[in-house]
């Protein structure tokens, strides 16, 4: 199998939950390329499989049949501990509830990463403190998620998505939670730390505010990619 | 994770907490009380055997030999010396005309082998005097204290000098003696052999136990064995009989089963609260530890993180019962509660309390092995 340079390759790409007469299909044959460099953002009604998608790419779940290649490493053909390598190595998560330790400061919170990694701990808080003053955050190292705002947190989490430099950032409704301003702003500090040539961008959104800040936007309905449509970015 | 969420941290420590607490402080009580079982045994350091009735259970369950049995033990090769002892309950009548319940232990005339361990006030050879008494200093100054004259006054400890009936028969303090606390509580006061058995009913047999030195480098086992042998009697050394009491108590009384079901009833209930808010606290961060997950942490590191967790308010909640335990017994000293805290129960306290927080990891360590990562993409 040929990735073709892309950092995810995707054909015929299916999933289906359950068995018998409760089963779901939730992927019904997915065709989907991300090349390095690009932001795309993976939009549709709920239910679509949107969710399911990014969770197969990022593996952290296995798909049943087709072909599918992140920087052109079959996921399905690695163990459960090649796989937990792999996602700590080469991709960062953004959640949609921030999902940011309660009882860890926002340092400690964007060292997790590095610290699974195998990291010391002085090396990781430091390189931690660079980044997060690279999301505008360099003055709230010591606080405490529950002490930040919204906005605040979600630019956390993109640090500790960035913190270990992986080539792939998978993000889960990363502006829903917040208003619009603030979406437009996590956007921002999104597409101008976290893309460049040696990493893509997946975002599953809701969000039709934040569509002009992507490279592509591929349509899912039904468990389709239905449509996959080139925009101008904004920055 | 967990000591971020103080509520759950501090109810996990004060569950871990209360069970080791119980369960000391029950198991020290267990161990105290059974300890004075046999406490009037380790107060008679002298005699190397005890000679009684084959039939005799433990240490209070007396079945009187004839007073003959003396000699025929005497005779026996490897016994160096051996003395008669009384031992029996009998009323003595105080000043006030009230009558009380006392073990009264009749020593060897001669030798007065088998007094207290410890005299606070006279000699063991005032008791040579005409109707001399040692007694205790608890009974003393509890059982036998002279009631007070008016209502709501202070009782007087029974003195040097003061005057008991026991069994009608005249009787004089000449000293106050610290002996072992005993398991039946009453006043013990000692006197010698002949004097004893002039207080005592009468009876044809009196003689409770003969006690037994072994000539020196005699191996004690063989000497009880030539003493079984040659007497038909039975001969304990002094651990055996301490052993023959302590397990008729455990076997043929109801203690080890209340005790037992106060540990019990501590380790459940320990189980019960430290398990319920591990598992509250593992399903409340599920979403983390799914996030950990999918950022690439092992099975293997988050199990080491749970049981971390669990050993820290593990090794808190045993210090702190542990620690409670022994300032209760600490606070009770000198008073009639048994308390005897001895290693022993440390490790059975540990040992518990670790039980509890394995059981209580496990079933969140079950939850968070299973756990999908694919959890974190959930709202």
């Amino acid at each position: 199998m040929e990735s073709n340079g892309n950092a995810v390759y995707l054909r015929r790409v299916t999933k289906t939950y359950g068995s018998g007469p409760s089963r779901v299909p939730a992927l019904r044959g997915v065709d989907l390329d991300v090349p390095m460099g690009e932001m795309v953002m993976l939009v549709g009604p709920s239910g679509c499989g949107k969710t399911t998608l990014i969770s197969v790419v990022a593996g952290i779940l296995d798909h049943d049949e087709g072909d599918s290649l992140v920087f052109g490493n079959d996921l399905r053909a690695m163990s459960q501990s090649q796989k937990t390598t792999f996602r700590g190595t080469n991709i960062g998560f953004v959640f949609q509830a921030y999902n940011l330790i309660p009882s860890l400061t926002t340092m400690e919170n964007v060292a997790v990463p590095l610290l699974i990694l195998g990291n010391s701990r002085r090396a990781a808080l430091n390189r931690s403190k660079d980044v997060l003053a690279g999301v505008g955050l360099g003055d709230k190292l010591s606080a405490l998620p529950a002490t930040l705002s919204g906005g605040q947190q979600q630019r956390v989490a993109i640090a500790r998505a960035l913190v270990h430099n992986p080539r792939l950032i998978v993000c889960d409704e990363p502006t829903s939670a917040l208003d619009a301003d603030t979406g437009r702003m996590v956007m921002e500090v999104l597409r101008q730390t976290a893309l460049s040539e040696n990493r893509a961008l997946i975002i599953v959104t809701h969000d039709n505010r934040i569509f002009n800040f992507a490279d592509r936007i591929a349509r899912m309905d039904d468990g389709r990619i239905i449509l996959v449509e080139p925009q101008v970015a904004t920055s | 994770m967990l000591m971020g969420d103080r509520g759950k941290y501090l109810g996990l420590i004060m569950g871990l907490t209360f069970a080791a607490l119980l369960i000391t402080q029950q198991s020290a009580i267990f161990t105290g009380l059974m300890t004075r079982t046999y406490s009037f045994i380790n107060d008679l350091s002298q005699p190397d055997i005890w000679v009684m009735d084959p039939k005799v259970q433990f240490i209070d369950d007396i079945k009187p030999l004839q007073d003959t049995e003396l000699f025929r033990v005497r005779g026996v090769t490897g016994v160096e010396w051996a003395v008669p002892l009384y031992k029996g309950l009998l009323k003595a009548r105080l000043e006030d005309g009230n009558f009380q319940i006392v073990n009264v232990l009749g020593l060897d005339d001669a030798t007065l082998i088998g007094g207290p361990p410890q005299m606070i006030e006279g000699n063991l050879s005032d008791l040579r005097r005409q109707d001399a008494i040692i007694v205790n200093d608890v009974g003393a100054q509890t059982r036998l204290a002279k009631r007070p004259k008016e209502a709501g006054g202070k009782t007087t400890p029974l003195q040097v000098g003061d005057i008991l009936e026991i069994n009608d028969r005249r009787a004089v303090v000449v000293g106050i003696s610290r002996v072992s606390r005993t398991f039946q509580s009453q006043p013990v006061i000692y006197t010698t052999y002949s004097r004893a058995t002039s207080f005592a009913p009468r009876e044809r047999k009196l003689l409770s136990f003969v006690l037994v030195k072994a000539a020196d480098g005699v191996n004690l086992k063989e000497v009880a064995q030539k003493i079984r042998q040659g007497t038909g009697l039975a001969a304990y050394t002094a651990q055996e009989f301490k052993d023959l009491t302590y397990n008729f108590y455990m076997k043929s009384t109801g203690i080890p089963i209340n005790f037992g079901i106060a540990v019990m009833l501590g380790f459940l209930i320990g189980t019960a609260i430290a398990g319920q808010t591990f598992y509250n606290f593992t399903l409340e961060n599920l979403r983390y530890f799914g996030t950990l997950k999918a950022m690439g942490t092992t099975n293997g590191v988050l199990l080491r993180m749970i049981l971390l967790q669990a050993i820290v308010v593990g090794v808190l909640g045993f210090g702190l019962g542990v620690g409670g335990a022994a300032l209760f017994g600490y606070l009770m000293r000198g008073s009639e509660l048994a308390f005897r805290l001895v290693t022993e129960i440390l490790l059975l306290a540990g040992g518990a309390i670790g039980l509890i927080i394995v059981l209580s990891a496990l079933i969140s360590i079950r939850k968070v092995m299973k756990l999908e990562p694919a959890i974190v993409f959930k709202a």
